[in-house]
């Protein structure tokens, strides 16, 4: 009845409403399509498990002063040095216009005597050494990392080398005087 | 064949070094298909939608699995539990199976009620016939994958099927499993295969659709094209009539994925697989009972594998069983009523073998495999011979027949 | 057609031979879970919850749980970390190289009650109690079933021994099973006034089992509307197409 209906209207309102239903079966065909994409992207984001695994509890009684330890959080290493006396100064002391990514040593830490960093170069990933007492510790006495040569000071500052940005600072917190929760 | 002139000139340009633009326009736009086609040639471009889903649904899944005894279990859930819709790909999969066969079973009835597999298309048929087995294949190793007690019971019991072929048969089951029952290594052959087989799947598909391509589709009539007045261009006709089917499709498939996701599944397929424990009422997924059913009703073992396997081989010969002149059963009253029997027959089947072998299910498997066997081999060239068809129309644009005639 | 219909007849026969085949069906509740907008009963989960914990996990594992599912049954952040921190979880080595136990957090999954299936065995006369968090799933009819097993014990038919140390259960196969019945009138203290009856913790926890089996099932079914929605439209459109298409052949 409809299309006879248009039949006789003539020539016009027919060419309308047949663009019109083609372009509305293109378009929710559209729509569908790219409703369809999100749960494939989304399967491939970290899960529910992953997630829910993204805090670590670290005890700090057992590290000395001048020593460091490495932890793992979300499947990275983390660096947990606890500094001397000199190692502090010296980060303090440097200057900010001599960093390539300017940042004073008080704004990454929670105590001066706990350094906190993600063991990843920001260069292109690798772990830098510096954490076992044998290691090469680059020119500021902090880490060097062996894949490219960036060298990093006793804030884990980037000082020289390729790596653009100093070593991440991971989220945490003191939960009492001698544990941290990273994440 | 005359390059159609693209108006994009980059079109153009690799149409003329690479001419699939050209290749496009033949096979999927111009492709001249018989007008009369009816909703049930929708069934071939809907497999091959399935195909594609399957795959794309796989290939993401695979991401998530552990294909190993102790792990592919909980990697499952995981996946149903944790990962980002995991629970829906999951589910698209798994009922993606059953519907691929729901599809391609009646794809294969249309083309028995129709003659679609007389000459010159023999071959069109074989290859579908070789499809069918490759999904076979692929369908059986993938339910092994979750490693339920389905899934390893379901592997014990079909890979013992070799086991009856005289003096190798025990050397190829333990080959098949390698090593001394369903374990780790059998998960780990079937994880690869079931992740190889649908690509030589996709192959066989292209073979079909070539042979497909020669000599164009069938049609309800069962008689040739006979102009340009009989037959339309494949775009817009049926790219927009298989659109329509594919909605349809989607509205069922998409019911039974978020309501009623489990509806062909086994229970015991989330419990563990347990090597010291058969679960009591063994059962392989609803579009392999029939195949059991007849595996079941013959008491000899050797025989009974035979003649399961024979239920599908005897299908390749189908084109050369059929003795009759014309193609579509549309024009043969008693094989019509003789197709309708074989498919209640099929039914009968897949119910007996969803069903404990004992009393009077052994009599109605029996003779179901009897009968099944009848119209293959028996009913088929003996009828094509005896039965008188019904005259056929001129052409497909004229296939009006007079009343008096069509009683005849 | 006559072949159709007498075909169709003998399946009916045989499908009702079948069913006498097999005990008593579980006779179909009414859940909150079920039909097209079926959604889990937030409170009858947390009580099925607390059945479960009070009485069931003694013996049961529920090895697909984790602690931070139970944000799904309506805890907040808080209660899980509370519930999880009453479970003792197996962690380790330490830097020492031992294991030792600590508090639960949200991320373990739920403490199992044996070490492992063969501890589980021999705590219990060697029947094994099956792992809950696939239950309702892994069996026909799985939370009807349930449901019917917890409230089928009794005394046992006249005629019919049982073994020492197996109960009388209607609808266990075999009717005779290795676990005492485990819901008793009163026997969970119910925070929100809701009468404490078998019936009523039966119904409970087969509701936070099914959520167990199947924490998916909202977001599945609600996902289910919409994409029916919008199928059923779009179909809609495209036969209108369809019909635009094909007016030039009919």
């Amino acid at each position: 009845m409809a299309e006879a209906a248009t039949a006789t209207k003539g020539h016009a309102d027919g060419e309308t409403r047949r663009d019109f239903i083609y372009l509305a079966a293109a378009g929710m065909g559209a729509v569908g399509a790219a409703a369809t994409v999100w749960p494939f992207i989304s399967f491939m984001n970290p899960s529910a498990d992953v997630l829910a695994l993204s805090t670590s509890e670290v005890d700090l009684k057992p590290v000395q002063e001048g020593m460091s330890i490495t932890v793992t959080w979300r499947g990275k290493p983390v660096f947990v040095r606890r500094r001397t006396k000199a190692e502090i100064d010296t980060a303090a002391a440097a200057k900010l216009g001599d960093l390539p990514d300017p940042q004073p040593d008080a704004a990454r830490v929670k105590k001066p005597e706990w350094l906190i960093l993600v063991g990843v170069c920001t260069h292109l990933g690798c772990v830098p050494l510096g954490q076992k007492s044998a290691d090469p510790k680059g020119e500021y006495g902090g880490w060097f990392c062996p894949c490219h040569g960036s060298h990093y000071d006793t804030s884990g500052r980037i000082r020289k080398g390729p790596a653009p940005k100093n070593l991440e600072v991971p989220p945490y917190a003191f939960l009492d005087d001698t544990t941290i929760r990273i994440g | 064949m005359a390059a159609p002139a693209f108006k994009n000139a980059l079109v153009r340009w690799i149409d003329h070094r690479l001419p699939v633009f050209t290749f496009l326009q033949h096979e999927l736009h111009e492709y001249p298909t018989p007008k009369n086609l009816s909703y049930w040639w929708n069934f071939g471009s809907l497999a091959g939608i399935v195909l594609v889903v399957m795959i794309l649904t796989g290939i993401f899944l695979a991401m998530h699995y552990t294909p190993h005894t102790a792990f592919a279990f909980d990697s499952i859930e995981r996946i149903m539990r944790d990962v980002n819709y995991g629970w829906l790909i999951r589910y698209i999969h798994m009922n993606g199976g059953s519907f691929f066969f729901i599809v391609v079973y009646i794809h294969i009835f249309r083309g028995l009620y129709y003659g679609s597999y007389k000459a010159p298309r023999e071959l069109l048929w074989i290859i579908g016939v070789v499809i069918l087995l490759l999904m076979m294949a692929t369908a059986f190793m993938g339910y092994v994958l979750p490693w339920g007690q389905m899934s390893f019971w379901g592997a014990t019991v079909i890979t013992n099927l070799f086991s009856a072929i005289p003096l190798i048969g025990d050397g190829i089951v333990t080959w098949l499993w390698g090593g001394f029952s369903v374990d780790n290594p059998t998960l780990n052959r079937f994880y690869s295969l079931h992740y190889l087989l649908p690509f030589l799947i996709v192959g066989a598909v292209l073979l079909h659709l070539m042979a497909l391509h020669r000599f164009g589709s069938s049609n309800p009539l069962g008689i040739d094209v006979k102009g340009p007045q009989d037959s339309i261009p494949f775009h817009p006709f049926y790219t927009a009539k298989d659109a329509f089917g594919l909605g349809i499709f989607l509205i069922a498939f998409a019911g039974v994925v978020f309501f009623a996701p489990n509806l062909f599944g086994e229970p015991d397929n989330y419990i563990r697989a347990d090597p010291l424990v058969t679960p009591p009422h063994i059962v392989p997924e609803w579009y392999f009972l029939p195949y059991y059913a007849i595996l079941r009703a013959i008491p000899n073992k050797l025989l009974g594998v035979i003649a399961m396997f024979g239920s599908i081989l005897v299908l390749f010969i189908v084109p050369w069983l059929d003795t009759a002149r014309v193609r579509s059963a549309k024009f043969r009253p008693t094989y019509r009523k003789f197709f309708w029997v074989l498919v209640v027959d099929c039914v009968v089947l897949g119910y007996v073998g969803a069903n404990p072998p004992d009393g009077w299910f052994i009599v109605t498997g029996q003779v179901a495999t009897a009968y099944y066997f009848f119209h293959f081999l028996i009913l088929m060239p003996v009828l094509g011979l005896v039965e008188r068809p019904l005259p056929l129309p001129h052409s497909i644009s004229a296939p009006v027949l007079k009343p008096a005639e069509g009683k005849a | 057609m006559r072949r159709l219909i007498s075909a169709a007849a003998l399946l009916l026969a045989l499908a009702t031979a079948a069913e006498a085949a097999t005990g008593p069906k579980p006779s179909a509740q009414h859940w909150s879970f079920s039909g097209i907008f079926g959604t889990f009963d937030r409170a009858a989960l947390q009580r099925g919850f607390q059945v479960y914990k009070e009485n069931c996990a003694a013996c049961h594992a529920a090895l697909m749980l984790s602690y931070r599912d139970l944000r799904g049954i309506g805890y907040q952040e808080d209660d899980v970390k509370a519930i999880a921190a009453e479970a003792k979880v197996m962690d380790g080595p330490n830097d020492a190289g031992e294991m030792f136990e600590r508090p639960g957090r949200p991320s373990d999954k739920f403490a199992r009650p044996f070490a492992n299936d063969k501890a589980a065995r021999a705590a219990n006369n060697g029947a094994f109690p099956v792992d809950l968090s696939m239950v309702a799933k892994a069996r026909v009819a799985g939370p009807d079933y349930v449901y019917a097993l917890l409230t089928g014990y009794g005394p046992a038919p006249a005629g019919m021994t049982v073994v020492d140390g197996m109960a009388y259960n209607a609808y266990f196969p075999g009717n005779q099973i290795a676990m005492p019945a485990p819901l008793n009138p009163d026997g969970v203290a119910y925070q929100d006034g809701t009468k404490m009856t078998v019936e009523q913790q039966a119904k409970d926890v087969v509701t936070f089992l099914t959520w167990a089996s199947e924490p998916t099932l909202e977001a599945r079914k609600q996902m289910g509307v919409k994409v029916l929605l919008f199928l059923i439209v779009f179909t809609g459109i495209l036969y209108a197409a369809k019909r635009k298409v094909w007016a030039a052949v009919h």
